[in-house]
């Protein structure tokens, strides 16, 4: 039986494939696509061998520069990116974790000051395969399971 | 410009910290030497400290300068809902140093990165305090020489004790042996053993006090273990006096051995010990006033 594509196809632009469906829309607000005019298809709950259940978006005319796309390493590491041009897949890309993380994560220690003041948080990424993180203000340690994404 | 803060002992190389003692020894030699006349230094005591605000303002006195600030949050614009950064941006424009402690953690580093003058961390909850652990350097080298291959062994609260954490990574620069002895309750946390294996700093880990590792030691930093530490109150009742150091046990210790404590003390060194050639922690507190004088000097340049 041929296997029929679940989201129809780009001409132009971004597959972000393979998100835990748990994570998807936090992909989305991570992204900021709410904010573009582009034409965005999103779709979430698709089969997935490897993951069960996954999310797609798929993303016209929307190019990513690396900083940018990195930014959801931490929710979904093992998200691939297909970039399309002209109905074709000209390359595929992994997200990898950026050495700094700038305000995308909440301390989890509640005395620290990035949790008291207005401002911006920011982690140094000390070990990137066990995703431990170290607040710049702080100093405390953060391992995965306690990573809380604002 | 690059601007020069202390906000962890960590900002500090090995070789900016041999260079501040230096500075430490001349002030102790010469305290009163006039090298901050017409600057204003700003003490922003958010949380109390006597001790530590003290000997800070002795520090900027003795070296001719004038102090404006506070040493309670309660009688300033805090009190109205101003922000950190508004208060640091203000007196930044009026001091030509910032010296603060606050209660939450990395209030000192944010302010460092607010104010356009330097900032000296004076305590940020239970974070860094690395004029502490300067003086605690400065008394180390004063009464051994040296930093060099020392034995050092830490009493008491070695899990919230931040004291006793910026010690150990100040000292991992001068080739150490640790022995830390606290109950299971208060142990050092896995990441600073970590940290000395991948540093290859040797260290030993025991819950008796005994005198066979205090005759094997040249420094004995004791703290203070606090009842409020103890989710089990029967844990701490058994071991409350466990950690407590008299004068006896000293006997047979080496002649170069030296107590240290940061203050304040309750029951974990017996008053008998005060009186003992080797009881230091009240010179060490006196050092106090140099290594700050010696620390101000250092971010100002001077």
């Amino acid at each position: 039986m041929k296997k029929e594509l679940q989201v129809a196809a780009l001409e132009n632009g971004t597959v972000i494939d393979h998100i835990p469906s748990e994570q998807l829309f936090k992909v989305v607000s991570l992204l900021n696509l709410d904010q573009l005019s582009n034409s965005i298809t999103i779709g979430n709950n698709f089969h997935s061998s490897q993951l069960g259940s996954k999310g797609i978006i798929k993303i016209a005319d929307k190019f990513f520069e690396s900083g940018e796309i990195n930014r959801i390493a931490l929710i979904a590491p093992n998200v691939k990116l297909n970039v399309i041009r002209n109905y074709e897949v000209c390359e595929k890309k992994n997200v990898s974790l950026p050495n700094e993380i700038t305000g995308i994560v909440k301390c989890a220690n509640p005395k620290c000051i990035t949790n008291n003041e207005p401002m911006t948080t920011s982690f140094k990424v000390i070990d990137k395969n066990e995703v431990k993180i170290k607040c710049k203000y702080c100093e405390r340690v953060i391992a995965k399971e306690d990573i809380i994404i604002k | 410009m690059s601007k020069r803060d202390l906000v962890s002992i960590t900002d500090f190389s090995k070789e900016e910290i041999l260079a501040l003692l230096e500075k430490a020894k001349k002030f102790e030699e010469n305290p009163n030497q006039r090298l901050l006349e017409g600057k204003v230094v700003a003490t922003l005591f958010f949380e109390p400290s006597t001790r530590t605000r003290l000997s800070f303002e002795t520090a900027v006195n003795r070296l001719g300068g004038r102090i404006i600030g506070f040493s309670d949050a309660s009688s300033t614009s805090t009190s109205k809902g101003e922000t950190l950064k508004d208060t640091i941006k203000m007196v930044s424009n009026y001091a030509d140093l910032v010296i603060m402690r606050h209660h939450l953690e990395g209030a000192a580093r944010y302010a460092a990165e607010v104010s356009d003058v330097p900032v000296v961390n004076a305590g940020d909850g239970a974070n860094q305090h690395p004029s502490q652990t300067l003086l605690d350097l400065y008394s180390i080298y004063k009464t051994q020489g040296t930093l060099e291959n020392l034995t050092i062994t830490m009493v008491g609260d070695l899990k919230y004790g931040r004291t006793v954490h910026s010690l150990l990574m100040a000292m991992s620069h001068f080739k150490p042996t640790f022995n830390f002895i606290a109950p299971d309750e208060l142990r050092m946390p896995e990441e600073y053993k970590t940290f000395c294996r991948e540093n290859h700093i040797p260290f030993n880990e025991y819950t008796d006090f005994t005198e066979d590792v205090i005759n094997q030691s040249d420094i004995l930093y004791m703290t203070r273990v606090q009842r409020e530490r103890f989710t089990d109150l029967m844990e701490y009742e058994k071991v409350k006096n466990v950690y407590t150091l008299h004068r006896a046990m000293l006997e047979n210790s080496k002649d170069n051995l030296r107590v240290l404590h940061p203050l304040p003390r309750v029951n974990e060194i017996d008053t008998d010990v005060d009186d003992s050639p080797k009881a230091y922690y009240f010179e060490q507190a006196l050092n106090g006033v140099y290594a700050r004088q010696a620390i101000i000097c250092t971010v100002l340049g001077l």
